[in-house]
């Protein structure tokens, strides 16, 4: 066993993966630590503190971040249940529905949102809306962020999907279940821990977007990101590593969610 | 995950078959309406003529291409010469992106392999830890970066403090900067296919390696690169080409001197000032890229598994 082991391990590996997570984790760390400064600047360290976070919700700016974060978040729970009711329906035509041509240029139109890359995404869909003569706005937002948000959702579905067998609707049919019946009691609820999984990812990709949102947006309206962004534009303040914060711990909490629903075995 | 997608897993199972189009139809549409649509417009508004005040007239015109590509002079009857000002932003943004990426494989590389190395059961914790910071929001990353990085940040302070420095290192706004912003943005893509290529490989071969005197760093030269390339090969495309088309990293952390693609085309849409063909031509170069990059890996990961 200790060989075996042996030839497997290469000396400063182990480093560089705790290097790679000091990476990944220090940058957050820090702004998760400095959100708590009591210091009206960002450099200098007064002591611990929930001031900023009680500026985000009653300081000078409050209105203009409670307004961000409700265009953010009843955005994030639309487009994500439409992205995510869409992607079950085609979850069960790709996964369910047997081989026929249109199947493999339906998986392209569906993953195609992740390939383009997201500035060409946002030029073309603000050109798309001026061209239709589409007002820009909430309604821009919300329909730019369904569709992207579909293989978001899609694809936790279509792996959970993957992973049920179709003995138990055969089951269920044979009891004299309609398709529809079968869909519905069995196939759905088995499906449940995919569904959800996917309706968090879609909601956080909305949530975070940035991009598009500042190409589609128009003038007027904003979002948290747009609304950070702004704010950053012009300096770094303490309230906006306390939203940063709070942001990051939802990502964070949701996530684990996601993490740990996609893992929940129903199928016993 | 992009494996996956592509083949849809099995054909067998049928049960919705009659069903197939109604359950099809609403992605057909919102995705061919606002995903497939909108790109084929771009595609027409980048052979438009610009109007002034931003926006297009419908009039047929090769002009922004001309002017990605050519220099006519002040007053645009000069011999056509080669215009560097475009290309060169290009140019900057492939390198930039180039270097983000052998950073990521330096670093995602041994995190990848320590982690497929791990017992079974504490591997998806590990895969878990490297995948939550990319669920965080990208602009608040890059936020954190900046604020990490500035001069009087606290990068500069831990490394004055503990005497390695006597004055803050200028790393902001420098090309150092966007490398490590793309590389921080995207260093989760590089570990997590490695890392399923990895978790396959048949480490028996290693031992067989071993048996026959080849040092470990032979093997891992000779034996278990070529057997993961396809999962390396993944990884460096997946950090390269979203790093090519960034607008975050660079704009927040770069510098003037740090223009990359990303914020070219931005521009190009901003305000009154800006030239919507020729954002429209300039997305259409971005996209050209990353499509043919695309295509030539999809070649390769084929050859790859006809030969395994």
């Amino acid at each position: 066993m200790s060989a075996n082991t042996d030839v497997k391990t290469y000396t400063g590996f182990r480093f560089m993966t705790i290097l790679c997570l000091v990476i990944l984790y220090a940058p957050l760390a820090v702004v998760t630590v400095y959100s708590f400064n009591a210091s009206s600047s960002i450099t200098v360290w007064e002591g611990m503190s929930l001031r900023w976070y009680v500026d985000v919700f009653v300081g000078p700016e409050s209105a203009k971040f409670k307004q961000a974060a409700f265009n953010s978040f009843s955005i994030a729970i639309i487009a994500a249940s439409l992205a995510t009711a869409i992607a079950t329906a085609a979850a069960t035509a790709i996964v369910r529905g047997g081989r026929y041509k249109l199947r493999v240029p339906s998986l392209g139109l569906i993953t195609l949102p992740i390939m383009v890359p997201e500035i060409v995404l946002a030029v073309s869909t603000l050109i798309f809306f001026n061209s239709i003569g589409f007002t820009r706005g909430y309604l821009t937002i919300l329909v730019a962020h369904t569709a992207f948000c579909i293989p978001f959702a899609y694809l936790p579905i279509q792996a959970r999907m993957q992973g049920i067998e179709d003995t138990y609707e055969h089951a269920a049919m044979d009891l004299y279940a309609t398709k529809a019946k079968a869909f519905r009691r069995i196939l759905l609820p088995l499906m449940m821990p995919g569904i959800i999984s996917g309706f968090l990812l879609a909601f956080i990709v909305s949530l975070d977007d940035f991009i598009i949102t500042n190409f589609v947006k128009g003038a007027g309206i904003e979002t948290l990101p747009t609304a950070i962004f702004g704010s950053v534009k012009q300096g770094l303040k303490p309230n906006i590593m306390a939203i940063s914060t709070m942001l990051l711990g939802l990502s964070v909490v949701m996530v684990t969610i996601s993490h740990f629903v996609s893992k929940w075995d129903n199928t016993k | 995950m992009a494996g996956v997608a592509a083949s849809g897993g099995s054909v067998a199972a049928d049960t919705y078959a009659k069903a197939r189009h109604w359950l099809l139809a609403p992605s057909w549409l919102v995705l061919g309406f606002f995903v497939f649509a909108p790109v084929c417009v771009m595609l027409i508004y980048s052979f438009l003529t610009k109007e002034f005040r931003g926006g297009v007239i419908w009039e047929f015109s090769f002009a922004a291409y001309d002017q990605f590509f050519f220099d006519r002079g002040l007053f645009g009857d000069a011999e056509p010469t080669l215009q560097w000002t475009y290309i060169s932003v290009f140019w900057r943004s492939i390198w930039q992106a180039g270097l983000a990426t052998i950073l990521s494989l330096l670093i995602g590389f041994p995190t990848a392999y320590f982690i497929a190395t791990r017992p079974e059961g504490s591997r998806a914790f590990w895969v878990f830890l490297v995948t939550i910071p990319y669920w965080v929001n990208l602009l608040i990353r890059t936020v954190s970066m900046k604020f990490l990085l500035r001069d009087e940040g606290p990068l500069n302070e831990l490394l004055i403090n503990i005497g390695l420095i006597n004055d803050p290192l200028h790393i902001i706004y420098t090309n150092l900067a966007v490398q490590l912003g793309l590389f921080y943005s995207y260093l989760p893509f590089m570990v997590l296919p490695i890392y399923a290529s990895i978790e396959r490989y048949n480490f028996t071969m290693s031992e067989a390696a071993a048996d026959l005197y080849a040092t470990k760093w032979t093997a891992l030269r000779r034996i278990i690169l070529p057997a993961v390339k396809p999962g390396v090969i993944a990884g460096c495309i997946l950090v390269f080409v979203p790093s090519l088309g960034a607008f975050l990293a660079p704009d927040l952390l770069g510098g003037a001197k740090n223009f990359m693609i990303g914020s070219l085309i931005e521009e190009q849409f901003k305000g009154n000032a800006g030239n919507w063909p020729f954002g429209a031509a300039a997305s259409m170069v971005l996209l050209t890229m990353v499509v043919v990059i695309l295509l030539i890996f999809a070649r390769q990961q084929r050859r790859a598994e006809a030969q395994s």
